[in-house]
């Protein structure tokens, strides 16, 4: 059990790339810590440096009380799923649990009942004499989970440990990994790129952009309160509106506070389709391009009558001047439909022009 | 799944492998069955004449000490040959493996001893080796080692697995180096968090997948070091001192184009043929199993 802390972490490599631009994370014993973040955002290589696996070139790491950076792999008492799950081949499913606990010179006794207790868990009991290419892609990760319990580590550490996985099967991995983790309060860190992992597995969420850290607190705290337009579009399916508060459309609307913010921003689900424009909030005319019917709801991608720009956070979404409306899947306008949405005033997203600052609307 | 080509005419299929079928009846085929009807027959002192003598060069072959003798010399120079090699081009490629600067440039330069021919292998030994002008002959002489490999048997013997084995190390390298780097760097990240020391960590991960690799390449190690190893002989010992590194390969040289005794040397080529069968057909068996962990 320990707390794992980050101070100022950074990772520059030979040549001058600098992949972790100073990061200060504090996760608490027994939390659940996942580094969220487009590819490439050094989420991978900040878990890696904590794992030992990459050298540290700035700043602290702190695992229990005591600082890590010169620490060999072996020697911190973590363990890691990976995302490949890195059996090994030549190993039984026993054989692969016990590895690290033969290489630490446990009684064999002892190992014998760990593994056991650990296949019990993750219902692998009736596989402990296979290989790992004579099991699916769910029990191998099950297997790679086993090794990680076994060792009862100070922390777990998780790359990206449900990508190779079918999407049913990794919703299902996904409650276990949290059930798992929760049993066993193990400090835990946990890197995706799935936005939708990260909001239901963290206790506490790190939203990673260019080798920095965007924004870390509560799931829901961030999801309500996204402190940059990076973090307001990631987190969030689909997409938050970004659109510019200069058209008059918005301007007249958003009153004084549009003088000081540049970007507004509106989740789909806090559109209502209605002629009513609610008192401080925003409302906006749209001409329907296309209806995605999901069952439970319905998204309405419109674009503004105005010649508004949408602000596109990370290049490539949506062309510029579209929203995407959530309502529910009982409504379906025609396409080709001019519909008026509105937002109420609390549920505006105001930011400076630069998308780096959240302003209180 | 149908992978048949379709051809129009019945001929033409026939016609496209004729140019490959036709290198190998005349330079293997052909050759070979001269060998077998050869290894038959006895010539008389002149040359002039044979007769069918059927297995008698057999029995003789098997009747001589010395036969029996480079038998023994040969697998012994094989076993050496392909143990020093193999130890000594995986300990390169574990080096090799790891990402250091300008590892495009020193893996290149590791491999390039493959593309020296035997021959020319052999006079690059004698070049540091020979007692009067190796270059290497005179410090050891110098250390008080009495390094005279054109009279010591064994100090040859071990010039000429030392020259051959370190031929084949690019080879083995190559291979290891490939295998090396087909296992998934995370095995061995998942390793080293699980508390394997690096030996350990090479003797139960490392080795154990590359088991595969190790053994296709003992197999071709051995075949090499049967036959391959003539030019490096030839040049280096000439089978000398007396007969101590004179192997099957070699003997069947000496004895038929040297000692003129055609059908002996047939037979022992027949031998041969037969043993490189078997080698081929170990490896194949392997190969096609794909032998794992």
């Amino acid at each position: 059990m320990a707390n794992v802390t980050l101070r100022n972490v950074r990772k520059t490599y030979t040549g001058g790339f600098e992949a972790i631009k100073g990061v200060n994370v504090d996760v608490g014993d027994g939390q659940f810590c996942v580094l969220v973040g487009p590819s490439g955002c050094g989420k991978s290589t900040l878990l890696r440096m904590v794992a030992g696996l990459e050298t540290v070139t700035g700043g602290e790491i702190d695992i229990g009380g005591k600082v890590v950076n010169q620490v060999e792999p072996a020697d911190r008492d973590i363990a890691m799923v990976f995302q490949n799950y890195a059996l090994y081949p030549h190993m039984s499913v026993f054989n692969n649990m016990a590895y690290g606990l033969r290489n630490r010179r446990m009684p064999e006794a002892e190992i014998k009942t760990r593994v056991e207790e650990a296949a019990r868990v993750l219902e692998l009991t009736s596989m402990l004499e296979r290989k790992p290419r004579q099991l699916s892609g769910g029990q191998r990760q099950r297997v790679a989970m086993g090794r990680a319990i076994v060792r009862q580590p100070k922390v777990f550490l998780f790359d990206e440990p449900l990508s190779n996985l079918d999407a049913k099967l990794r919703i299902s991995m996904r409650v276990e990994i949290r059930k798992l983790q929760r049993r066993l309060n193990v400090t835990s860190i946990y890197v995706t790129h799935d936005q939708l992992e990260a909001m239901t597995l963290a206790d506490i969420l790190v939203v990673m952009n260019g080798g920095q850290v965007e924004q870390v607190g509560n799931p829901l705290a961030i999801y309500e309160k996204p402190a940059t337009t990076f973090v307001a579009s990631f987190i969030g399916a689909p997409p938050m509106n970004l659109m510019s508060t200069h058209p008059d459309e918005i301007k007249s609307q958003l009153g004084g506070a549009a003088s000081q913010a540049g970007i507004l921003g509106i989740r789909p689900e806090d559109f209502v389709m209605t002629d009513q424009t609610p008192s401080g909030g925003v409302a906006l005319s749209l001409t329907v391009e296309a209806v995605e019917r999901v069952g439970a709801e319905t998204f309405v991608y419109g674009s503004r009558a105005q010649d508004a720009q949408r602000i596109a956070a990370t290049p490539g979404e949506l062309p510029p001047g579209e929203v995407i409306v959530r309502i529910p899947g009982t409504e379906a306008p025609a396409i080709g439909a001019k519909i008026r949405v509105a937002a109420v005033r609390n549920k505006l997203h105001l930011f400076s022009s630069d998308g780096r600052t959240r302003l209180e609307a | 799944m149908q992978k048949q080509a379709i051809f129009q005419s019945k001929l033409l299929p026939y016609l496209l492998v004729a140019p490959q079928l036709a290198v190998v009846l005349i330079f293997f085929y052909w050759p070979a069955l001269q060998a077998v009807i050869q290894s038959f027959l006895l010539q008389d002192a002149f040359g002039l004449s044979s007769n069918f003598v059927w297995f008698d060069n057999y029995i003789e072959l098997f009747k001589d000490p010395a036969y029996f003798e480079s038998i023994v010399r040969t697998f012994f120079f094989s076993f050496a040959i392909a143990v020093s090699s193999l130890s000594f081009a995986l300990l390169l490629a574990v080096m090799a493996d790891k990402p250091l600067r300008g590892s495009m440039l020193y893996r290149t330069l590791l491999i390039w001893p493959y593309a020296v021919a035997p021959p020319v292998v052999g006079v690059l030994w004698i070049f540091m080796l020979h007692p009067s002008l190796g270059v290497l002959a005179r410090y050891l002489r110098a250390a008080g080692i009495d390094w005279n490999p054109l009279l010591d048997s064994n100090q040859a013997a071990t010039l000429i697995i030392l020259a051959a084995a370190w031929k084949q190390i690019s080879y083995n390298f190559l291979f290891f180096l490939a295998g090396l780097q087909a296992i998934p760097k995370s095995v061995f990240e998942a390793a080293a968090i699980d508390g394997a020391r690096p030996m350990r960590r090479f003797w139960t991960v490392t080795f154990p997948l590359l088991s595969p690799t190790i053994f296709f390449l003992l197999v071709v190690n051995i075949v090499y070091a049967f036959f391959d190893t003539f030019g490096i002989i030839d040049t280096m010992t000439r089978g000398g001192p007396g007969t101590s590194t004179v192997t099957l390969v070699y003997k069947v040289y000496t004895d038929g184009l040297l000692g003129g005794n055609l059908g002996s040397s047939a037979a022992q080529s027949v031998i041969l043929m037969i043993l490189v069968i078997v080698l081929t057909g170990i490896q194949f068996r392997f190969v096609e199993r794909k032998v794992t962990y």
